[in-house]
């Protein structure tokens, strides 16, 4: 059943889990299409701006399949090891892009028309929702080629519509596993956000085993309309011998709030582009996202800020710890259109560097069209201070232990930014762990 | 308040639009072939090994593609067999203000710097066209054990001192303008300063271009031997012409142990050049390099001056000043190369894009793995004047290792309407205003040019604004 993904004919047409999404056929044109556009684009080289310090050399996409459906018992081990926050207000189980479980919303939230759904339901079900929100905003970071294979292959995923003025208090979750060596899964989240509507979504991305090789080619659409409040968090920690591709965008309306948060925790080369379309007037879009790379790790994070119009707001933080032959990578680029006056933009990279082997490539950038403007961006690389260190040494605390708490204190500025303290807590325990290991 | 405010500065460019008529003896005519390139080396009487070196360096500029993914598409609008590869007006370097010839002197009234100013300043290479035409080393220089001439007479004369690094720090591969530049050169400055010796007076050239789809391909080689000190300063303008004309010269610096060299430039080029440099020092063992440069006028800069911090201690400074006003895009910046431990370098670039110009800073900061004790500090501010005005910042910065650091800050701004109503209310106009504001912005970065370098610099901020408003 080892079918190579990029044996297209083959894959499209052995598939044996339910239908694909884009229609009701077994091979929709849509995913053809996607295909044909996967093939058709090259593969990227390093002399391209876009992947500019990147390792693409090991990057060989004919050793992975598609995943196959788990067996009983590694559903019921997949279950159990899926723990996220106590209180949540629903949660979705995914293992190898099949769904295992749904922990339902509270009928209230359904009465007051909220949807969620596992993607290829919510396609069925809300076609004309799901067409005009589906991947719509074009991965121009440089990863088409990896969206068109997302869009080829993907099965899995949330749909989550929150009509206008519903907010729901409690976080919802969705898990995604994926098992088995060479095995890839295509993990979808989509979000759309009514006026005044509230909602915070936690992804975590997690494979069963650390040490096989995988793929993840995830996409994420994140719709705000006028006034509403997402916050988005994606905890990765992929195997630590799997390639990861994710592709996110978030369309921020008038008066909107947009709230996201990164967590690379696993992977071997983990790529994220993320942008934010400002697209309405008083938007504001918070950017976040905390990297702990060791070992052979490899984060390359490239952000884009546009400001499509005036009176806008965006700022974004990464922060990144680098031990190890670990490397990071951080291209990000304001964006401010022509017009897009008064607009406040922020970005922000720090790098700590932890081993002599460790290497920060950071690129920020800005593109200012517009005046009236306050944008500013900053880089920085440095390592623990001396002195910061003696004080724990001090006061008996041991070397080791001493140079986590520093590391995690760096790290925890960023999450503090999230202001949901549950959340915050499962982040802390989760950064807390890969320390530990 | 919004401080939008559209076409109000319309620039002046008038005063740099003179030229007089053109005389010269020597021409290879436009377009670039073998035979181009054997006619410069045949003009020039030069030694067979150069002539090798042109020809290997056509080759590659030939095989070279042009800068991809990153650059200008404007770039495609040069046409290279349009240019003029040589041309001299058949003059060598003379010595004395009174042979200079009456029509260049009155284009250096033109630029307004008078005579007594000149005659202060302590050695003058002005270049006009292809050869030098005018340098004054005075006497002190000379007798210091200074070598100061064009890069014909440099290589022909003293080639046991400049061939062993002629080529070394910019290599004719490095890209394709520097193997075009290395093909084609001529005129240029060579200097070599003796261990110990600190030169007392800036070394200056003044060139131009004078002849309508000429391209300038100056090399200069700067050689300060150990514990020397020297700074050479290079200013120019041009005449406006219809077609666009290609400047690519080469800058080579070469700071032994703990010498100093100090490289200011004052560029405004008329609004149809295309100013492709390349700009490079090494400094060795606690040397010091400092680039101050200073942006104006040209359709396209792209200009990354860069050290190489080779020795331990070395420090490597670029202190950059941009304006870019309607139609032009100055895409400027610097390179740190950290090859040593305890390098230190330090990149502040400020610019300023009026009307529809567009500028650029494009950064590149690498601090290799083992090294210990290193820093780079990397501060960019940009001016923006009108709603049509464009800046970009495009840094990159790899730091490998626990024992260095680096910081980047970048900030993008405008002149706040408040500012330019108190001053309107306390009497100035308008354009005054606006003046003052990108004076004061600047004014930190022009106080580190030499004295007579910041007058003309205020100067041509003056012209720059000037008629600009209301």
């Amino acid at each position: 059943m080892n079918t190579a993904i990029l044996e297209s004919e083959e894959v499209l047409t052995t598939t044996t889990h339910a239908a694909p999404i884009l229609s009701a056929g077994p091979v929709s044109p849509e995913q053809a299409e996607a295909w044909e556009k996967f093939t058709a684009l090259p593969m990227p080289v390093r002399t391209n701006e876009e992947w500019r310090f990147a390792n693409v050399k090991d990057l060989d996409l004919s050793a992975y399949v598609q995943a196959q459906p788990v067996d009983d018992a590694t559903r019921d081990e997949l279950l159990t090891r899926s723990t996220g926050l106590a209180a949540v207000a629903g949660r979705m189980i995914f293992a190898n892009d099949q769904l295992l479980a749904q922990e339902t919303l509270a009928d209230s939230l359904r009465q007051r028309g909220v949807i969620w759904l596992p993607l290829e339901q919510a396609a069925a079900e809300h076609p004309e929702l799901f067409r005009k929100h589906f991947m719509r905003e074009e991965a121009i970071l440089g990863g088409q080629k990896f969206a068109a294979l997302h869009a080829s292959q993907v099965r899995a995923g949330t749909f989550l519509y929150v009509p206008r003025g519903v907010e729901i208090a409690l976080p919802i979750e969705t898990f995604h596993w994926q098992h088995g060596a060479h095995s890839s899964v295509f993990p979808h989240t989509l979000i759309i956000a009514g006026e005044m509507a509230k909602v915070t979504l936690v992804d975590y991305y997690e494979s069963a085993d650390h040490d096989a090789p995988g793929l993840a080619c995830g996409v994420n659409d994140l719709w705000l309309g006028a006034g509403a409040n997402v916050t988005y968090v994606c905890v990765q920690n992929w195997s630590r011998q799997a390639h990861s591709f994710q592709m996110n965008s978030t369309v921020v309306g008038r008066d909107a709030n947009s709230k996201s948060l990164f967590a690379q925790l696993g992977g071997r080369h983990v790529r994220s582009e993320s942008i934010s379309h400002l697209r309405g007037q008083g938007g504001r879009s918070d950017m976040l996202a905390v990297a702990v790379a060791e070992g052979a790790q490899e984060v390359d994070a490239r952000t884009f800020q546009i400001h499509e119009v005036p009176n806008t707001q965006s700022d974004l933080l990464y922060k990144n710890s680098l031990d190890d032959t670990a490397r990071t990578i951080f291209a990000g680029l304001i964006r401010v259109d022509p017009g897009a006056h008064r607009t406040d933009a922020y970005q922000k990279v720090r790098n700590l560097l932890l081993s002599d082997e460790a290497e920060a490539n950071s690129a920020p950038g800005l593109e200012i069209e517009a005046d009236d403007v306050r944008c500013t961006h900053g880089a920085t690389c440095g390592q623990i201070e001396q002195e910061e260190l003696f004080y724990l040494l001090s006061r008996g605390i041991p070397k080791k232990d001493a140079q986590r708490l520093i590391v995690f204190g760096f790290l925890n500025e960023v999450i503090e930014r999230l202001g949901n303290e549950p959340l915050q807590e499962k982040l802390r325990e989760l950064v807390r762990a890969r320390f530990a290991k | 308040m919004s401080t939008e405010t559209t076409d109000q500065i319309a620039i002046d460019r008038t005063r740099g639009d003179f030229s007089y008529p053109e005389s010269h003896l020597f021409d290879a005519g436009t377009g670039l072939t073998k035979d181009t390139v054997d006619y410069i080396s045949r003009v020039k009487g030069e030694a067979e090994w150069i002539r090798e070196f042109r020809h290997r360096a056509l080759e590659i500029f030939k095989s070279k593609p042009m800068p991809t993914h990153w650059a200008s598409k404007d770039l495609e609008n040069i046409i290279f067999e349009n240019i003029r590869y040589y041309l001299a007006n058949g003059q060598k370097p003379t010595r004395s203000w009174d042979e200079v010839p009456d029509d260049l002197k009155r284009t250096f009234e033109r630029l307004g710097i008078p005579e007594q100013e000149r005659k202060f300043l302590a050695g003058v290479e002005a270049q006009f066209d292809s050869e030098a035409v005018y340098s004054n080393i005075k006497a002190a220089v000379g007798e210091q054990g200074v070598i100061f001439c064009g890069s014909t007479e440099g290589l022909r004369e003293h080639p046991e001192i400049f061939r062993k690094w002629f080529g070394k720090v910019i290599p004719t591969g490095d890209n394709k303008f520097s193997a075009l530049n290395s093909a084609v050169f001529s005129g240029g400055s060579f200097i070599y300063v003796p261990p110990g010796v600190k030169v007392k007076h800036p070394l200056q050239a003044y060139f131009r271009i004078n002849a309508e789809n000429f391209g300038q391909f100056e090399r200069t080689l700067i050689i300060a031997d150990e514990g020397s000190e020297v700074m050479y300063m290079e200013g120019c303008t041009a005449p406006k012409f219809e077609t666009a004309t290609l400047h690519s010269a080469v800058v080579e610096l070469v700071a032994m142990k703990g010498a100093k060299i100090q490289y200011v430039t004052v560029q405004n080029w008329s609004a149809n050049v295309f100013n492709l440099v390349t700009k490079r020092a090494i400094a060795h063992e606690e040397a010091e390099v400092k680039w101050i440069d200073c942006n104006i006028g040209s359709r396209l800069t792209m200009k990354y001056p860069g050290v190489v911090l080779k020795g331990r201690k070395a420090r490597g400074e670029v202190i950059s000043i941009a304006l870019a006003s309607d139609g032009q895009h100055q895409d400027t910046g610097a390179k740190m190369i950290h090859a040593a431990d305890e390098t230190t370098s330090n990149i502040v670039s400020k610019s300023i894009s009026v009307g529809t110009g567009r500028s650029t800073y494009r950064g590149l900061v690498h601090i290799p793995k083992h090294l210990k004790g290193c820093k780079n500090n990397t501060e960019c501010d940009a001016l923006l004047i009108n709603s049509k005005s464009r800046t970009d910042t495009y840094p990159a910065i790899t730091v490998r290792g626990t024992g260095n650091s680096s910081q980047h800050e970048a900030s993008v701004s405008q002149i706040s309407a408040e500012q330019i109503f108190y001053m309107q209310q306390r009497g100035l106009t308008e354009a005054q205003a606006m003046s003052l504001s990108v004076n004061g912005f600047v004014n930190d970065l022009v106080r580190q040019f030499p004295m007579e370098y910041s007058v003309e610099l205020k100067r041509l901020i003056d012209l720059e604004m000037e008629g600009s408003v209301g």
